[in-house]
């Protein structure tokens, strides 16, 4: 077992284990800790596949952004963190449905059918073959001058700046206390 | 090199996981974050196809992987600000609760 293939177990166990319980857990506040162990555990796959860029970002920006957003709001609203009954009734349907919707994945994305000898799998060789070529060592210089090169991904990057706009105004204003709400926070008081 | 279907069988682990906690889970911040899950999973994806192309210097992979984290921010700050104008109005954040829009 090379060391590279074990740092990639440790790491997925992380990530799965992680977002396991998160889905489980009944205490909201826990499941947010574990989103933070799973979100950490991704960070690293990022890293292992010469990502390090985007594992900087996700540690910064889920980690340190979204899921403390998250914790914020379930701080926010103080009598959700223990329901009695954190599943759905349709809970077995949905639990079936999720295994049934991972066992189709995993026989189209491993060579698990072509190992049985179920199925003539055409590309199994360019899926199990690691093909990887060198990754450029200024690769995040190189994905900086692409970001705002109009002739590769300007526009989508200034929509995206659009988007996070819209989505900060939009999201002040409909937790903004407008006239109405201002009344039901007197009448409770 | 670790094949590249391994990553792909985490990915596919982690959107079902996700799934799951989308279609089981009664708190609507629980299934935000389970909604959190499963783009990550996609996020792996994106990067490790990225990374597994013959010509890595194509960056388009990690490039849509950052615009995927650009929504999900997005995404999150509005949900939350859903969820807790709903909670102030009903308290309660309960899903199955908010089946009718308007009463």
């Amino acid at each position: 077992m090379t060391v590279e293939l074990l740092v990639f177990l440790i790491l997925s166990a992380l990530t799965l284990g992680g977002g396991m319980l998160v889905v489980t857990t009944r205490n909201l506040f826990h499941a947010g800790l574990y989103l933070m162990i799973s979100l950490f555990g991704v960070a690293g796959l990022f890293v292992l596949l010469t990502a390090p860029f985007l594992g900087v970002v996700q540690v910064i920006v889920y980690i340190g952004a979204i899921a403390i957003l998250i914790m914020l709001a379930i701080m926010l609203s103080p009598n959700i963190t223990n329901l009695p009954n954190p599943f759905t009734a349709q809970w077995p349907v949905g639990a079936a449905l999720a295994v049934i919707f991972f066992v189709m994945l995993i026989t189209v994305v491993t060579p698990v059918m072509n190992e049985l000898g179920a199925d003539d799998w055409v590309n199994s060789d360019q899926l199990t073959v690691d093909t990887a070529g060198d990754v450029p060592a200024d690769g995040i210089a190189t994905l900086g001058e692409e970001l705002v090169d109009p002739h590769k991904y300007m526009l989508p990057f200034e929509v995206a700046s659009v988007l996070l706009m819209a989505a900060m105004i939009g999201a002040v204003l409909l937790v903004h206390p407008g006239k109405q709400a201002e009344d039901v926070i007197e009448d409770v008081a | 090199m670790v094949p590249l279907w391994l990553y792909l069988a985490v990915a596919a682990a982690l959107f079902s996981i996700g799934m799951f906690g989308v279609l089981t889970r009664r708190n609507a911040i629980a299934i935000l974050m389970s909604i959190e899950l499963m783009l990550n999973a996609v996020n792996i994806n994106l990067v490790a196809f990225w990374r597994y192309q013959e010509n890595p210097a194509n960056l388009s992979g990690q490039v849509f992987a950052i615009f995927v984290f650009v929504v999900a921010a997005a995404e999150a700050a509005v949900g939350l600000a859903l969820i807790i104008s709903i909670y102030r109005n009903r308290q309660s954040v309960i899903a199955e609760d908010v089946d009718v829009m308007k009463w």
